[in-house]
């Protein structure tokens, strides 16, 4: 191990867990674009990808393949330089959170501090690709879809915010280790997050499902009024990046509900060992719920997604972190909110 | 040199450049985007200070929302710059004028700038020792429990600047037509809506 201590041994080390993660990342991704388009296949009774591969698996990787190799448009007028940054950006932010999420104990690629304000950061600059690409597109569609894109996700981002300060305030950290570690009360499931903060659950989801751009609000790239919002004059692998950033972020999202609300990875049920395997678990699950939203509801219309927004979400997280604050001050129900106090 | 000297020296080489690349690029949307990298770096910077709670903040506040909506607006102008520049050698001359006034006077209250005794005593005191608390910690302690009052009272006057800020552009337009959110969701479906069983091969 004496490698490993120098200063280079560090690097090699680093390089290769971000590799690692990076490599999780990309191979959860594959799976999850054919899972997504299967259980929303499966929603509307037809047989989704089945083609490529044992049971269509493979269809993604041929999917990936045929977007790298098309020849790269690029339509007269835009700004280059803005125009290829943005996919790059969207892409490379998405990835960027996962160097703060832990999947077990010890399991982090940087164990920081603040890890919570890291991803929120790192999850609010994501709007800057839409944005960049919309505008540097130099068409009136694509810029449609990032101003009403722009709009959404910073009316999310706060009322995601306000969400997340609620579970600070319970466990009294910044960072992922410590908020599970606070879920771990001897209950298995019922100790974690999702009870005490059970209404907010409900609207981290929503939330979530608005930020990441998906279906029921996936007005950015409504494609019955806006052909494909901000991607419309993106074709080949800047496409490819934009798509592979959205589903990054879906998936970072799933993580985040996993860890705040759901107990990373801890077991469910007390006497099963804790463990990794529960942590890609539960994700998947969180995963299957937002296709399971994407098959079923159907769109919003704009004004009524910023009305839910700033109208019905911000107040009620609002009025969440101030109960919460009082609940976890005066110790109500004992240790219910107030994890901090356990020691924890 | 270590990392952390090299990570300074790379994040103010940048931040400075982003700077200057914000007031030399022909195009506004161009200019904002700089000011994000310098944002950006200067968060970096913050971090090596070992300020990270600031650094985030700066990144979600500043990047996050404040620099967006600044792109929001910028997107929507059309301004014509070369036009604009034109224009500019004839305001030149005042401009420098105004621009000497102001370096002097900066320099005048530089040059005449004394700390009070006990000044450095004051400013080290609130932060406790980095190795025992974060700095989280330490600024939530020092917000929220020392200097609450003055704290609340910020906030009262951004609530004040938020209100006034919607009364002086508050107004209702009546010759436009207005979705009734509570009207629509009180809607009966079955005035709306009829329900069909439409058999296989028949149609309606």
């Amino acid at each position: 191990m004496g490698f490993f201590a120098t200063g280079l041994g560090t690097a090699v080390l680093l390089i290769a867990q971000s590799l690692l993660i990076v490599a999780f990342v990309m191979i959860s991704l594959l799976f999850l674009v054919y899972g997504d388009r299967k259980i929303w296949a499966a929603v509307q009774m037809r047989r989704g990808p089945n083609v490529v591969g044992p049971f269509g698996l493979l269809q993604t990787v041929a999917d990936a393949l045929k977007y790298v190799v098309k020849e790269i448009v690029v339509p007269a007028g835009v700004d280059r330089p803005v125009f290829f940054l943005a996919p790059l950006l969207s892409f490379v932010l998405a990835i960027l959170a996962w160097a703060v999420l832990p999947f077990s104990p010890g399991w982090i690629l940087a164990d920081i501090n603040v890890a919570v304000l890291f991803v929120f950061a790192a999850s609010s600059l994501e709007v800057y690709g839409v944005i960049m690409g919309g505008w540097a597109s130099n068409s009136k569609y694509a810029f449609l879809g990032s101003l009403r894109s722009a709009a959404q996700m910073i009316s999310y981002e706060v009322s995601l915010g306000l969400i997340i300060i609620g579970v600070i305030l319970s466990t009294g950290s910044l960072s992922f280790g410590a908020i599970v570690e606070a879920q771990n009360t001897g209950y298995g499931l019922l100790g974690w997050y999702w009870l005490p903060h059970l209404p907010m659950v409900v609207l981290f989801f929503i939330s979530a499902l608005a930020e990441t751009n998906r279906p029921p609000f996936d007005l950015p790239e409504a494609e019955s009024e806006l052909v494909a919002g901000f991607m419309v004059e993106y074709s080949s692998t800047p496409y490819l990046l934009f798509m592979a950033g959205e589903y990054i972020a879906i998936f970072l999202m799933c993580a985040l509900i996993t860890l705040l609300f759901f107990g990373g990875w801890l077991s469910p049920i007390p006497g099963i060992p804790d463990g990794v395997l529960w942590m890609v678990a539960k994700m998947w699950v969180w995963f299957f719920m937002f296709a399971m939203v994407k098959a079923i509801v159907p769109r919003y219309r704009y004004d009524q997604l910023m009305r839910i927004g700033w109208k019905v979400f911000l107040p009620m997280s609002l009025a969440w972190v101030v109960l919460v604050a009082f609940l976890a001050k005066f110790e109500i129900l004992g240790h219910f909110w107030a994890r901090y106090a356990m020691g924890g | 040199m270590t990392v952390a000297d090299l990570a300074f020296y790379a994040f103010s080489t940048v931040t400075v450049a982003a700077a200057l690349m914000v007031t030399l690029s022909r195009n506004p949307v161009h200019s904002v985007l700089w000011l994000i990298l310098t944002f950006l770096s200067a968060a970096g910077l913050f971090v090596l200070l070992g300020a990270e709670f600031v650094a985030m903040l700066l990144i979600i506040v500043y990047v996050g929302a404040v620099a967006v909506l600044f792109l929001f607006v910028v997107m929507m102008l059309d301004v014509d710059f070369a036009e604009l520049k034109s224009e500019m050698a004839k305001y030149m001359p005042i401009g420098l004028l105004v621009a000497v006034i102001l370096l002097i006077q900066l320099a005048f209250g530089l040059g005449a700038w004394v700390s009070a005794d006990g000044a450095m005593g004051l400013h080290q005191a609130p932060t406790p020792d980095a190795n025992q608390i974060d700095n989280t910690r330490a600024l939530g302690l020092l917000l929220y429990d020392k200097y609450l009052y003055l704290f609340q009272l910020a906030g009262l006057i951004l609530l004040v600047a938020m209100i006034g800020a919607i009364v002086l552009t508050l107004r209702h337009r009546r010759d436009i037509k207005r979705q009734n959110v509570l009207h629509q969701m009180w809607r009966d479906p079955a005035k709306a809506l009829e329900m069909v069983d439409v058999k296989p091969g028949q149609g309606l």
